[in-house]
């Protein structure tokens, strides 16, 4: 086991290396950070731009390969260069970082745990009105990509703060009101206002994921032998479905749980931008905007190893969870 | 297989012994479902609108109405119009053409693409194997968003088939993990042996014997990844990093459209609508096609 996971993690290691490098030539080679100096009166004079440019090893007069090997130097040493107004993208980054993991874990943690909550009572009475009409909605929400649901979650607040609450109840753009002074209780429900509606758009597309693989899931174990043997030693209904049909269905939702918030990190852009959150997938969307190399390279590479730790974690989860795993 | 037939089956499509054929039985499993009636009645007529109904409409999606801006629907304008003039109706058809046929082909290159690398990584092993799955893991590390975004100036001017390409590139990859593990295990059937043993070359059986055998899977796969292309074009060209302007496609008609969608519902809602209908359709029937290919596992089981 132990052999396994260090080649498994060294190959995770390499793939993010890569994933990373491919990243920022790709990047380097096809976003051009001296247009951004084209519009600008004075035009700047042409060896002033080189210089600057120079300085945060974006200029293009330079050989690709060299830029990169720059780069590389500083990546290994943790720092991720500068971007286009010359401000640290590491610093930048922490803080986004911090905005992105606040959205993406409370939407995930929402989005499964009603999800599973949905599953499991979907399977428990197949084909029942609670079933059929989770099914439905699963079907229409999977249907609805993020970028609708997230306007139709902006027009429905909008029409709920107008005709329903007469004030403003979900509030939309930013984290918090910029500038507002209401002390720290006034502060968490300003944040909380405006927390609502991007968690209520990432958590619905993934309560239709997981709440069609938990009911799966559910299925197959209820109609195990183990469980009609858990009835049979004179367990309620409800006692065997819990403790031995819900631990047992929960394994694969586990591990998917893992591998969704690494792919959420990036993921999660769409939503951020819509609502305007400054986490990591806005400034991804406004770097490519602005020809912003450094940054783009910094976030792929965040992205990449934030995919491989999950699928990591999920394996490792799914061992721990899964003595079936560990004996083979 | 027999021998005899192991060297008439030189072809993709061995020819069928008499009635009843696979394809008949399928075709007519699928249609005895309501879903399956559904999702496709559904799609045939978003082709048809999308198709012929430019044809009936007094605009085109180039023309400006500069007597009519941002009007709600009325008999000259079926849908509205714009804050330029454009008429919405003759746009979101051009949108839905445009989206229908970039999610069709990204979903047949990426199911093809996907095909060829399992089949290639399952049935060579080694170090085909190796490379293979080693591009797969390193396609699913990269983020395909971030990718098509700093591809997304190539994209302009005519250039959507290269869009396509690389919306493929990014879709395959679960498909072919999938594809090469059952491959593996059919490289040990009785029928591929045979054809090894008796000297067909490899790329022949894969051809003639291994893909076909995998129909099934692939073909449900595709329609999965025909509404998995359709969410992302729409995604990436809402931000600009999918079809440019002057195209247009749905996701950019949403985008313009939720600017104005509080004062002007029109501008938003009949793109969104279409949209949603027509993925949901393309779900339905992948499901039907689902139990039609594998009538034990109907209800999800």
């Amino acid at each position: 086991m132990a052999g396994f996971l260090a080649r498994r993690l060294l190959g995770s290691v390499v793939l993010a290396a890569v994933a990373a490098s491919l990243a920022y030539l790709l990047a380097a080679g096809s976003l051009d950070p001296r247009a951004n100096y084209a519009g600008r009166t004075p035009p700047p004079p042409p060896a002033v731009v080189d210089a600057q440019l120079a300085a945060l090893n974006l200029n293009d007069r330079t050989p690709l390969f060299e830029r990169y090997l720059t780069w590389a130097g500083g990546v290994l040493r943790g720092d991720f260069g500068r971007s286009v107004t010359g401000s640290p993208v590491g610093a930048d980054l922490q803080r986004r970082a911090g905005v992105t993991l606040r959205l993406v874990l409370l939407g995930l943690v929402c989005g499964s745990v009603l999800g599973v909550a949905a599953g499991a009572a979907a399977a428990v009475r197949q084909y029942g009105w609670f079933d059929r009409l989770s099914a439905g909605l699963a079907y229409l929400l999977l249907a609805v990509p993020v970028v609708v649901l997230a306007n139709v979650a902006i027009l429905g607040g909008t029409w709920a703060n107008d005709q329903l609450f007469g004030r403003r109840v979900f509030l939309v753009g930013g984290e918090r009101t910029a500038g507002l002074d209401a002390g720290f209780w006034g502060g968490l429900l300003d944040r909380l206002q405006h927390l609502i509606l991007p968690t209520v758009t990432l958590s619905l597309g993934l309560i239709a994921v997981f709440s069609r693989y938990q009911r799966n899931m559910m299925l197959d174990v209820l109609g195990a032998d183990y469980l009609r043997t858990a009835r049979a030693k004179g367990l309620s209904r409800r006692r065997a479905l819990i403790r031995h049909g819900l631990r047992t269905a929960l394994i694969p939702v586990a591990t998917y749980f893992a591998f969704v918030f690494g792919a959420l990190l990036t993921g999660a852009a769409f939503t951020e931008k819509i609502f305007g959150w400054h986490g990591l997938g806005e400034r991804l969307i406004s770097a490519v905007f602005t020809n912003d190399v450094n940054t783009v390279a910094a976030i792929s590479c965040l992205a990449a190893l934030a995919v491989l730790c999950a699928s990591l974690a999920a394996d490792l989860l799914h061992a721990v969870l899964d003595p079936r795993v560990r004996a083979g | 297989m027999t021998l005899s037939e192991e060297e008439v089956a030189g072809d993709l499509e061995p020819a069928e012994p008499a009635p009843p054929s696979r394809g008949r039985v399928l075709a007519g499993r699928f249609l005895a479902s309501r879903q399956g009636r559904a999702g496709v009645g559904v799609l045939a007529l978003m082709f048809v609108l999308a198709f012929a109904g430019p044809l009936f409409a007094p605009w085109s999606h180039t023309d400006k109405d500069f007597a009519a801006f941002l009007e709600p629907p009325s008999g000259r304008h079926w849908f509205g119009t714009l804050q330029t003039g454009a008429d919405v109706y003759a746009l979101t058809l051009r949108g839905l053409q445009r989206s229908l046929i970039v999610g069709l082909l990204a979903a047949l290159v990426s199911t093809a693409l996907a095909a060829l690398a399992g089949a290639f990584a399952g049935y060579f092993g080694g170090w085909t194997d190796r490379v293979l799955t080693w591009i797969t893991d390193l396609l699913l590390a990269l983020p395909a968003f971030l990718i098509l975004a700093i591809m997304s100036p190539l994209f302009g001017s005519g250039q959507w088939p290269l869009f396509v390409l690389m919306l493929a590139l990014f879709l395959w990859m679960v498909t072919a993990k999938i594809t090469r593990g059952m491959t593996i295990s059919l490289r040990q059937r009785e029928f591929v042996r045979a054809a090894r043993y008796l000297g067909v070359p490899p790329v022949k059986i894969i051809f003639s014997h291994v893909l076909p055998n995998l129909s099934s899977l692939l073909i449900v796969d595709a329609t999965v990844n025909v509404s998995a292309a359709i969410l992302a074009e729409t995604s990436l060209s809402y931000f600009g990093f999918g079809i440019q302007p002057p195209d247009v496609s749905l996701g950019t008609l949403i985008a313009d459209g939720s600017r104005t969608a509080i004062y002007a519902p029109w501008t938003f809602w009949f793109a969104a609508g279409l949209l949603v209908v027509t993925v949901l359709a393309v779900n339905v029937a992948g499901d039907a096609l689902r139990d039609a290919f594998d009538p034990g596992a109907k209800g999800g089981r």
